[in-house]
């Protein structure tokens, strides 16, 4: 049987706007029990923001992304942390991420064109003492992000009615 | 010319899901909760196994009995979540669907005229095939206040000289009625003392839900002492691994009764297709090691949105019975004064919602809708909504 806790990280990745009456049902948990669950887990930073999937494609919202691949010389005693810490508090930055393999930083940058991004690549990023490289890539297109199909359209295929 | 069909066949009406059916399908942007399979693809390694052994020339028939490591995982399946214990070489048949196997095992046990105990409401082929098999199916009516489900004095009180055998499907379609083990072995006696064949349909077995009465075993009924000599048991890919379309069952039993069950499979089918024995073949073998992780992933989403359904319905004002099996509930609808039939009827005309009147399912579903939870919780709860409407404005 799954924890309490674990039900309502699993109904909330599902969708967020679940209304905290509905949690209760599905869980068969009490209100009461279900509203203090969710304030421990946002204490804890277990959750730490509800935010939509949003295809920016199909707003008028003119945008442009880019991963980029940082090489970097870890310093002592901090070892990333602290040039990481420097790279993640730009804006534009909206993630980062230590990895394994041939590169160190994993760094997806936003910005509002081209232009913007190749510049905050050229003026902020590789600047820092610490970069030692960079591979910039752009995104072309979004197929599927945190587990939601971008493209196409999701069409369900039974009939409507079965025995 | 004369009238080549066959009465005992042209006897039998269609599905009454059927012309339902029929409506629902002239009609956009309904949303149904008609259904009866689940609303998860298949999950993806199962699609991708059966991809590779096709691309692998894998295109070839198999022995009728299925692919022998298939009937070998099967085995283990069943010992494993269900305490049944079951030889592979010589116990068990992979069928096309659950559907064949039931239709197998009426067909070998059925003499011209014997009777067949099945509890009503239930799945809608049961009858049909003991008639064509030859028998003649008693319908014993199951009551919301009873859980709906049968109980040894009601099979006792139907037992004739010609009951041959008691169909006994549970967790049951429509009504998502379970049995716990207490309550079958008091089944168990009353078959072993009118010594009876149950043919025992576990298609839901892996989808019951969190209750004390049902947490506890899981057992299959040929695993209580003495019935798996009575039982042919049947079960398959459809529900537990959101495998409908792929139509793979299995029946296992008594070896005579499933020699003569694969004579006839032999003779009108040859084998369940290859591509779908080996999807089979993996959802079993993947599961086994991840503990059943796909399986239990389907099992907790159908398990919130059961709740959420029978709340929604209880908030409605309808009295429905509280399902802890399959992923249906059967709410009673007399209150609204309506007929099952003119409820769905005019749900479906007036507000684009698509449900199965209960007596589809036999006579005792009357004054009982079925609504599959399997369905997506934002259409769930718009379909709610819509159904609220409804019963306000009669």
């Amino acid at each position: 049987m799954q924890s309490l806790k674990m039900q309502i990280l699993e109904i909330l990745s599902e969708d967020c706007r679940t209304p905290l009456e509905r949690i209760a049902v599905m869980t068969g948990a009490e209100l009461s029990q279900v509203a203090e669950e969710i304030e421990a887990l946002e204490r804890d930073r277990v959750i730490l923001q509800y935010s939509p999937v949003i295809n920016w494609d199909r707003t008028e919202k003119e945008r442009c992304e880019a991963m980029i691949e940082v090489k970097v010389t870890p310093q002592r005693d901090m070892g990333f942390d602290a040039i990481a810490g420097r790279i993640y508090r730009f804006d534009e930055v909206k993630s980062v991420y230590l990895m394994s393999g041939s590169y160190d930083l994993l760094v997806l940058v936003e910005a509002r064109t081209l232009k913007d991004l190749a510049l905050f690549v050229s003026e902020k990023l590789s600047p820092l003492e610490s970069v030692t490289g960079t591979s910039t890539s752009f995104v072309l297109k979004r197929y599927k992000q945190d587990g939601v199909i971008f493209v196409g359209e999701s069409v369900d295929k039974r009939m409507a009615v079965s025995p | 010319m004369s009238n080549f069909i066959n009465p005992r066949v042209a006897q039998v009406p269609p599905s009454g899901i059927r012309r339902f059916f029929d409506i629902a399908g002239t009609m956009k942007d309904a949303i149904s909760l008609g259904v009866g399979e689940p609303d998860f693809v298949t999950p993806y390694h199962i699609r991708s196994a059966a991809i590779d052994s096709i691309l692998d020339g894998e295109t070839q028939y198999t022995p009728n009995r299925g692919l022998l490591a298939l009937r070998q995982e099967i085995a283990d399946y069943l010992a494993e979540r269900f305490q049944a214990s079951y030889d592979p070489e010589k116990e068990i048949v992979v069928t096309v669907g659950a559907s064949e196997a039931i239709d197998l095992a009426l067909r070998v046990c059925l003499r011209s005229g014997d009777e067949v105990i099945l509890p009503d409401p239930g799945y809608v082929s049961y009858a049909p095939c003991v008639t064509f098999a030859g028998g003649t199916p008693v319908p014993v009516p199951t009551k919301a206040e009873d859980e709906f489900r049968i109980t040894a004095e009601e099979i006792e009180a139907a037992v004739t000289d010609k009951t041959r055998a008691l169909i006994f499907p549970y967790p049951n379609n429509p009504t998502g009625a379970v049995m716990n083990k207490a309550q079958m072995q008091e089944i168990a006696a009353v078959v072993e003392k009118h010594d009876l064949l149950v043919i025992s349909d576990e298609i839901y077995a892996e989808l019951t839900y969190a209750e004390e009465e049902t947490e506890g075993e899981k057992i299959a009924f040929s695993a209580l002492p003495g019935m798996k000599a009575r039982t042919v048991l049947i079960n398959g890919f459809s529900k537990a691994f959101a495998m409908t379309g792929w139509r793979l069952g299995y029946a296992c039993g008594p070896q005579d009764i499933l020699y003569e069950m694969n004579k006839i499979h032999q003779y009108a089918i040859m084998c369940a297709p290859r591509q779908a024995q080996v999807a089979g073949l993996q959802a079993l073998k993947k599961n086994r090691e991840t503990g059943y992780e796909d399986v239990e992933t389907m099992r907790r989403s159908y398990d919130r949105r059961r709740r959420v359904m029978l709340d929604a319905f209880r908030r409605m004002g309808l009295d429905c019975f509280e399902p802890r099996g399959a992923f249906y509930c059967f709410p009673n609808i007399q209150s609204t004064g309506l007929t099952s039939e003119e409820f769905c009827t005019r749900l479906l005309r007036e507000h684009k919602v698509v449900c199965v009147p209960g007596d589809a399912f036999g006579k005792s579903g009357a004054g009982h809708i079925r609504c599959c939870y399997a369905t997506d919780m934002n259409r769930m709860m718009e379909a709610f909504a819509r159904m609220g409407q409804f019963i306000q404005s009669l």
